[in-house]
């Protein structure tokens, strides 16, 4: 499929002036795509040229459109020496590649220099005329879409989600060349970002035909990273989703307009009927025509390897043998893999999941968070074809994650993702996600079954659902507390819930969330090499365990029972590693009331040492009650006779032990049934201890009137007004190298943090009522006493009266009452179920034993002294141990009942609320909105332009002239913004979604009046509509509904 | 613990006016810090110190980024490094290029030249401006005259178009520039009382009137295209306005013309004994100001002259404001029923614009 790619330059404006003498420039354009350039005329004496030019062609493979990114440099033109560059612009073009996407790309772009930043704009217009030819071996993946958004994106409906594809490419670094020593530092950068734009080209491409093996058209949740490992080379990875995306022929038609976007996501792809595989063939992404659309959708390809011969599986899929066949099936089929019947199974080892939002319905079980984390020697990339080294890395990390999921009986990972620390040669690798029990609807074909159930999933009381164990409760991966479900009093749930997805949109939540935040530094001894890993790797168990102890405690002085979003990041340094956990913290109503905190001193006999004890007790005692003030949460009282609890096993105290590593064999297991129930047990036997207790109680909480949280939306609140703000902040702070102590470490690091939230909150104390949304922190060591924290999030205003409602309406209670009796209906086959349901034998893993020792006291140094590192260095605790989860007791319906309740309830309220969405209307011409978050609040997203992602390098020889550092990173990542909004602007955009700023790496050189920041940045450019803009529904548009849910209907039975 | 670096750089550049004006205003980040926390904001938000600073520092760097921009607006206009709302970019213009009325009375009417702004330092200490602001104002005021100097059309529009301004402060920006251009002198003890909203008066009706712009259509003439329609005076006029010595030098007209006011007058005015008897001597005043218009020198003491010729002798004998109002109308229109005179046109424009400037300049 080759295409003319045909580019025209128009005019320059604010052009710099590079003639001295006259003040004025002779500007001229090069365009270079591949290996042709073409020139435009020079336009003589003018700082706003109007070229004017003729289309320049390019005809070329379809290959290399998806790698080469249009390289446009502007020049001034010297009659006697070498033209001087002024600047240059890189187009990527793949937006351009896909039918519903952009199909020009045209406007100002900011001319570019590495040097000197932006330097006036230059008017473009670039066009792809693609022809088909589909006899052609593939090597080119155009048509395939992709999505940075983490859910399925606002104007699709997700007919397949196939699942887990990831590359990775590596190359030398130009940097590092030998070449680098004679050429300029502008060359240098231009020949790293121009790799880096082809190898992301590469990589993207590479993927994509992942994504067309496995017929999929799309890939969400889709995450770029670069490893910049210095001498070793560039390593460019990406992993995301493989989904068959369908488009909403008209987006108005099946998303109800509610002022919670999520919630369209939720009900979209309920009320559209599934068999839409004959839309015209403009609708479809790939370049087929429909028949193979047809196939597509009706093929009996099985998505995941978990579900091999689960085809036929729907009536009683529900009922406990569908456990125990899920079980085997899990098992038999994660091992034989590749010997499945069907044809596109190949790739499918990890049963991994990108996205952190799900359709309803999709996610069943979720078991807890899983980690996994090992130290490697990076060693130089000798064959940049073969980056066979750093696969198997990853390979060998993700069979981790999977069997730590295994472990928690789950057969899926959800919210997955992996990153990188690097420091000199050493490279902690690390992958986490959440456990989880998927329903196999979405990941298989949308078959006739899949249809039925679709309708009666809808209806199945899956709002604590996800909170019920997956795992076996005789078969407890580790000493957990398990209790009734709080919401159906039917099944168990573990007394805290970690995860690293989003909130589910159907969860009941009492209360409103908060940011919740672990902050931890190690010293470590400088070392080499091998010496230098181990050390990392002894250091890391603690540190796992001792941002959980720290996440644990905050929680509970929340009053808050589970963690959304969680992300810990260890970042190595030459002489220390820091930890940071973030995460939302909730009330979960289906979870039981977390019990308090109680202080318990090792020295009793000290009187005033026991008052002093007494005190602290009573400070956190007022603590948790003001924090249960502040956020709202009153949870209905149940008297244990309700709840009923014939909990099998005794009841275990959760513990919390400090690991100490200079005394761990002095930890004694202590009887820690103190009279309170469920209560968390701090023992203070030294002064870390004290540290911990005291830093407890210094976070400060928010000012009134703000929020925050690290997840899409915050809990609670659900009345979003249309004024956003994203930013990033970074902040450095330099340690005087005096204080160097784990105390003093701990608190700069734990200063640092807490001063820049408050910075946060000042700045933006106009926008109140307003909640910070998606706060990302990044913590990085660029120097030996300097740390980096990097912050973007979005702050969005709310409606404050409205805010006062609690989350659910009326209606929604009603119906929460009414699922609630539907599942008593769907009771009685569980006696038989449960007698037929084979306590499975669930032989847990290595790993997953030595992990769970360390919950219980075990020093967790023992075990991590044996490392190997060349290979594998630590097999870090896993986060299994931590959450207290359990099997799953039987929750069956025949699939009679479930027909009955089928008919109980209307398709979807949904349909009557829709809006019709007027293309054209576009009030914010010129503003492009940028936000981490997948929706924009108050508006509707009618179109997917494309990913944008991009790669920037700016470097100064005059720091000080700049404005120093803070004015040199400052301008720089205004100028990033600047470029990453033309670029929405010129696809016809108006704003990006889930934009992330993937790295800021920044160094300086203050002596040498020098600094260099790379930074890379992504998103989805999208066009979105004012809610207040659309239209209300015309007239006709119930009708259609109708109509298409009598279809749906016709085709499911 | 110190911090190397702290920014924070939001989609929408965030503009906090009260930080803005304290940039304008000249002060140091410690300064504005501490005006800051005098403010009470710290008690309001519950925010430190050292929160206050970074915010302030944050805010004055962006600040110092739009500078360049400012320098243009129409730049700020079409650049892309900042996202700001219209309305933030109007505020900005317009506050970055108010000025002080206490700086303005200094300059006003001197040559915006480098001497001038070697003198910034006593103006600084004598009105309590900071240096920087000062600075930034007469910087100002000669970038705007510089861009509109060599200009044709109406200087308000010119203004308007190349900097974006409010109409008020166009138009006090075209005053600036003329006096700036014409030297007016200002700075005399005796003009003191005077302020710039006096002087922006006259201006405006000197430019509607006096200027070549003012005759209404353009010259033809090739040679003439140099001259700026509105910033300078039209030398013809001053020319002209020699041929009204006559009103003074001729007895008869002189006498004939008080005999005109002196009936028309007669009971309506309360200083009626006052003006019969100066009235030669403010006639005088006001004629020999008009012919002696052509000497540059005495262009640039139109206003010590004015006020000293014709302002003062009023003040000293307590004339009310309405008598002055009713003395003036009536000695310009008295003119057009002297049969001698030939000039009534010239002496229209004339004293159209001055009964105008007269009127207003005459208060304590």
């Amino acid at each position: 499929m080759p295409g003319k790619l045909k580019v025209k330059i128009v005019a320059g404006r604010h052009l710099p002036v590079m003639d001295r003498a006259s003040d004025l420039t002779d500007a001229f354009v090069e365009v270079k795509f591949g290996n042709t350039t073409f020139k435009t005329d020079v336009y003589l004496k003018s700082l706003n040229p109007q070229w004017n030019s003729e289309w320049f062609k390019f005809e070329v493979d379809d290959e290399d459109l998806q790698d080469e990114p249009l390289q446009i440099t502007v020049l001034d033109h010297d009659t006697y020496s070498a033209n001087d560059a002024i600047g240059k612009v890189y187009i990527d073009i793949d937006p351009l590649l896909y039918s519903e996407a952009a199909t020009v790309i045209s406007g100002w772009f900011p001319i570019y220099d590495t040097i000197h930043g932006i330097r006036g704009e230059i008017n473009v217009v670039v066009k792809v005329d693609l022809f088909n030819d589909l006899n052609r071996f593939r090597q080119s993946s155009c048509g395939v879409k992709f999505f940075c958004t983490t859910s399925i994106p606002k104007c699709y409906r997700a007919v397949i989600i196939h699942g887990f594809v990831e590359e990775l490419v590596v190359n030398e670094d130009p940097e590092y060349q030998w070449i680098d020593r004679i050429r300029t530092p502008r060359a240098s950068n231009e020949a790293r970002q121009r790799l880096i734009s082809l190898m992301s080209g590469e990589l993207q491409r590479k993927i994509g035909l992942k994504v067309l093996e496995m017929r999929g058209n799309a890939v969400v949740g889709y995450l770029q990273c670069f490893d910049l490992e210095g001498e070793s080379g560039l390593v460019v990875r990406a992993i995301g989703t493989a989904c068959t995306l369908d488009k909403l022929s008209s987006p108005a038609a099946f998303l109800p307009a509610c002022n919670s976007p999520s919630k369209e996501m939720k009900e979209s792809p309920l009320v559209h009927p599934p068999s839409h595989g004959c839309r015209s063939t403009h609708n479809s992404p790939i370049h087929t025509a429909t028949g193979s659309r047809l196939t597509q959708n009706f093929s009996v390809s099985v998505p995941t390897l978990i579900y091999t011969g689960m085809g036929s599986g729907s009536a009683g899929k529900e009922g406990g043998p569908f456990k125990a066949l899920l079980r085997q099936q899990t098992q038999s089929a994660l091992e034989q893999r590749g010997g499945s019947p069907h044809r596109f199974c190949r790739r499918r080892e990890f049963p991994f999941f990108t996205l952190t939002a799900f359709p309803p319905g999709f996610l069943v079980h979720v078991g807890g968070v899983v980690s996994a984390r090992s130290v490697k020697l990076l060693d130089r990339i000798h064959n940049p074809d073969e980056p066979e080294t750093r696969d198997a890395w990853w390979a060998e990390i993700r069979q981790e994650i999977k069997s730590h999921a295994k472990a928690l009986g789950c057969h899926a990972v959800v919210g997955y993702s992996e990153s990188t620390s690097i420091c000199e040669e050493v490279c902690i690798l690390s992958a986490s996600g959440t456990a989880a029990v998927l329903n196999p609807r979405f990941l298989q074909d949308g078959t006739v079954e899949g249809c039925l159930e679709q309708r009666l999933e809808e209806n199945l009381p899956t709002r604590c659902g996800f909170c019920h164990i997956p795992y076996d409760e005789l078969n407890m991966p580790f000493p957990a507390h398990l209790t009734y479900c709080y919401n159906c009093r039917k099944q168990k749930v573990p007394d805290v819930l970690f995860t690293t997805i989003d909130l589910p949109t159907d969860a009941t939540v009492i209360g409103k969330g908060c940011l919740i935040q672990a902050r931890l530094c190690r010293l470590k001894k400088k070392a080499q090499a091998e010496a230098n890993a181990t050390a990392i790797s002894n250091l890391l168990p603690f540190m796992e365990y001792e941002v959980h102890t720290q996440l644990m405690n905050k929680l509970k002085l929340k009053g808050m029972n589970a963690l959304f979003g969680l992300r810990i990041q260890i970042t190595v340094g030459e002489n220390m590693l820091m930890g940071l956990a973030s995460a939302t913290g909730v009330y979960l109503a289906a979870l039981p009331t977390p019990g308090g905190i109680q202080i318990a001193g090792k020295t009793p006999n000290d009187g005033s040492y026991e008052q002093h004890i007494s005190h602290m007790q009573k400070k956190i005692n007022d603590t948790i009650a003001k924090n249960k003030e502040l956020y709202e949460i009153n949870p209905p009282e149940i008297s244990e006779e309700i709840i009923g609890s014939p909990i099998p096993e005794p009841r275990q105290r959760s513990r919390l032990l400090r690991s100490q590593s200079e005394s761990s064999d002095e930890v004694t297991e202590l009887d820690l049934s103190h009279g309170k129930k469920d209560a968390f047990v701090l023992e203070i036997d030294d002064t870390d201890a004290m540290e911990d207790v005291h830093s407890l109680l210094t976070d400060v909480p928010p000012p009134s009137g703000f929020y925050s949280c690290n997840t899409e939306i915050m809990p609670g609140i659900n009345n979003w007004t249309s004024e956003i703000q994203m930013f990033t902040s970074v902040r450095v702070i330099r340690l005087s190298s005096l204080n160097l102590t784990n105390q003093a470490l701990n608190k700069n690091f734990n200063d640092l943090c807490e001063n820049l939230l408050k910075s946060l909150y000042f700045k933006l104390r106009s926008m109140i009522p307003c909640c910070l949304c998606h706060v990302n922190f990044t913590v990085s060591l660029p120097e030996d006493e300097l740390i980096q924290v990097t912050v973007t999030a979005v702050a969005i205003t709310f409606d404050k009266n409205q805010a006062l409602q609690t989350t659910k309406t009326p209606v929604e209670k009603s119906l929460q009452r009414a699922s609630t009796d539907n599942e008593e209906l769907l009771q009685f086959p569980l006696e038989l179920c449960s007698d037929s349901l084979p306590s499975h034998p669930f032989p847990p893993a290595k790993e997953h034993l030595e992990s769970a020792s360390s919950n219980s006291g075990i020093p967790a140094a023992q075990r991590a002294t044996s490392v190997d590192y060349s290979s594998f260095a630590d097999r870090c605790s896993s986060w299994i141990e931590l959450i207290k989860l359990k099997a799953q007791t039987i929750r069956r319906g025949s699939i009679k009942t479930t027909v009955t309740v089928e008919k109980a309830s209307p398709v979807g309220d949904g349909n009557f609320r829709n809006r019709s969405a007027p293309p054209c209307a576009n009030s914010t011409v010129g503003v492009v909105k940028m936000t981490p978050l997948s929706f924009i609040p108050g508006a509707k997203i009618t179109k997917y332009l494309g990913i944008i992602n991009m790669f920037f390098i700016r470097e100064t020889t005059s720091l000080r002239e700049e404005g120093g550092v803070s004015g040199f990173l400052h301008a720089f990542i205004a100028e990033v913004f600047a470029m990453v909004r033309a670029h929405v602007a010129a696809l016809g955009g108006n704003a990006v979604v889930s934009y992330i700023m993937k790295q800021c790496v920044f160094m300086e050189n203050p002596n040498k009046n020098q600094a260099q920041c790379l930074i890379n940045v992504s998103g989805d450019a999208v066009v979105f509509v004012r809610e207040s803009d659309l239209e209300v529904v015309s007239s006709q548009q119930p009708t259609i509904n109708c109509q298409s849910s009598c279809t749906e209907g016709e085709v499911t039975t | 613990m110190t911090s190397e670096l702290d920014i924070f750089v939001g989609n929408t550049t965030l503009i906090d006016e009260d930080v803005y004006r304290l940039w304008l205003d000249g002060y140091s980040v410690t300064d504005a810090v501490a005006l800051r926390v005098r403010s009470g904001i710290l008690e309001q938000t519950g925010a430190t110190a050292a929160v206050l600073q970074s915010d302030t520092m944050d805010h004055y760097r962006t600040f110092h980024m739009l500078e360049r921009l400012l320098h243009a607006p129409p730049k700020l206009l079409h650049q892309l490094i900042f996202q700001i709302p219209p309305s933030r970019q109007a505020l900005l213009i317009e506050r970055y290029y108010a000025f002080d009325e206490a700086f303005v009375r200094e300059v006003l009417g001197k040559k915006l030249s480098k001497g001038t702004k070697k003198d910034l330092d006593d103006i600084s200490t004598k009105t309590g401006i900071t240096l920087k602001s000062c600075r930034r104002q007469f910087d100002n005021f000669k970038r705007v005259f510089k861009v509109v100097e060599e200009m044709r059309g109406s200087l308000v529009d010119n203004i308007q178009q190349h900097f974006l301004l409010s109409d008020r402060l166009a138009r006090d920006y075209a005053a600036i520039v003329f006096f700036a251009n014409n030297r007016f002198e200002t700075g005399k003890k005796k003009l003191q009382y005077l302020s710039f909203g006096d002087f922006a008066f006259c201006a405006e009706l000197m430019i509607q009137n006096w200027t070549l712009g003012a005759v209404g259509e353009a010259p033809t003439d090739p040679d003439s295209q140099m001259d700026d329609m509105d910033m300078d005076l039209d030398k013809e006029f001053l020319q002209d306005l020699k041929e009204l010595k006559v009103l003074v030098a001729d007895k008869d007209l002189l006498d004939l013309h008080k005999s005109l006011v002196c009936t028309a007058l007669r009971g309506k005015l309360g200083v009626f004994s006052e003006m019969e008897a100066n009235f030669k001597n403010l006639s005088r005043g006001l004629v020999n100001v008009a012919t002696k218009l052509t000497h540059n020198k005495d262009v640039r003491d139109l206003f010590v002259d004015l006020v000293e010729k014709f302002v003062e002798p009023c003040r000293s004998d307590h004339w009310p404001l309405s008598d002055v109002r009713f003395f003036l109308n009536q000695y310009s229109a008295s003119v057009h029923s002297l049969d001698g005179f030939r000039h009534q046109a010239l002496w229209d424009r004339y004293m159209g614009t001055l009964r105008g400037c007269l009127l207003r300049l005459y208060h304590d």
